[in-house]
């Protein structure tokens, strides 16, 4: 079977920070790549310093950046589902797993990069996981891609151990970073840190180049 | 949007006077500020397209600014708003920002829903 990568994710900016270097290297081994982004991000905080964006004109801003990113990324297939920011777990859960499931049916994916349910933080992330979960739970066996869940809750490891997926990055390091930095109106500020920072080497940064982390999702109780 | 300018704040408030209005009221903290620091709080509400019609309101304070709406039944209140713009589509947007640029609270009012 042909490889193929899928991404979900619920916010602009999520793949870059957690994915973009294992979405980088797929695509420099011709595998096909796509991004099923739920929001855009509408109700994100950042401005931009000078203000760059209000509420009402955030949504645009941060969807042509998207189309920026999935461009620097070498996405092939970008699909923006049209959920809002911060609504994704009021959402009806079948309803939502029945969307992942179309896309996951259609894209027909051996792989399938999503957040770890209960364990990445924010609402939507986790409400993004646990659908994709649901859906993927749906599929017989023999059809289910592997999941590869991104999870950074601060009591992770206490409750799903170290990661068992590391990815050396390096080699697509500069990528990523391209693709952090055009989301601009949300990581202006982390970007001037980052590069003021530059010097002083600081582990925080170089952890987000060097290498990106998964828990594969196991559904062996199900 | 520019900093707030009070008389052209109140000037576009009063527009809006005795009609049926929308508005989107918000305030946050962050998703991510009790993620960040066990201390804090993560406090975020947002109301998008209530529809409100205010016989009374105004803009007061020195900067960051208040607004408040007297509706038939009760009050729609925002604290902390530093910026505004009237945008293209005549909707008025204020918005409240620390030093970073970070939104912190915003109210905006139309004579039109805001799209979902």
């Amino acid at each position: 079977m042909n490889e193929r990568l899928l991404v979900i994710l619920p916010h602009p900016d999520d793949e870059s920070f957690g994915a973009a270097g294992l979405i980088a290297l797929k695509r420099k081994a011709n595998v096909p790549v796509t991004y099923a982004c739920c929001t855009l991000g509408e109700m994100g905080r950042n401005m931009g310093n000078p203000l760059v964006a209000n509420r009402e004109t955030l949504k645009n801003i941060r969807k042509k950046e998207l189309e920026k990113v999935a461009e620097i990324l070498g996405i092939n297939d970008l699909r923006m589902l049209g959920y809002r920011d911060k609504t994704l777990e009021f959402e009806d859960e079948e309803k939502l797993a029945d969307h992942f499931e179309q896309i996951i049916r259609d894209v027909k994916p051996t792989l399938l990069v999503t957040f770890y349910p209960g364990f990445a933080v924010h609402p939507d992330h986790d409400a993004c996981g646990e659908a994709v979960i649901r859906a993927v739970k749906r599929m017989k066996k023999d059809e289910r891609p592997v999941v590869y869940c991104m999870a950074f809750s601060n009591d992770r490891f206490e409750h799903i151990g170290e990661p068992d997926v590391e990815i050396d990055i390096k080699e697509v390091a500069d990528i990523k970073f391209q693709a952090i930095k055009a989301h601009r109106s949300q990581t202006f500020w982390m970007i001037k840190k980052m590069e003021q920072e530059l010097d002083s080497a600081n582990p925080q940064w170089q952890q987000w180049f060097d290498k990106e982390v998964f828990w594969t999702y196991s559904f062996q109780e199900s | 949007m520019n900093p707030i300018d009070p008389l052209k704040v109140q000037e576009a408030i009063d527009a809006f006077l005795h009609k049926d209005v929308y508005i989107h009221l918000e305030t946050t903290t962050g998703a991510y500020s009790a993620h960040q620091n066990a201390g804090n709080m993560t406090v975020v509400a947002f109301i998008r397209n209530a529809k409100i019609n205010f016989s009374q309101g105004k803009i007061k304070g020195k900067g960051p600014y208040r607004v408040g709406l007297k509706t038939e039944e009760g009050w729609v209140y925002a604290e902390g708003l530093t910026h505004y713009t009237i945008d293209v589509q005549n909707r008025l947007l204020m918005a409240g920002h620390d030093q970073e640029g970070r939104l912190a609270i915003a109210l905006e009012i139309s004579e039109t829903p805001f799209p979902q």
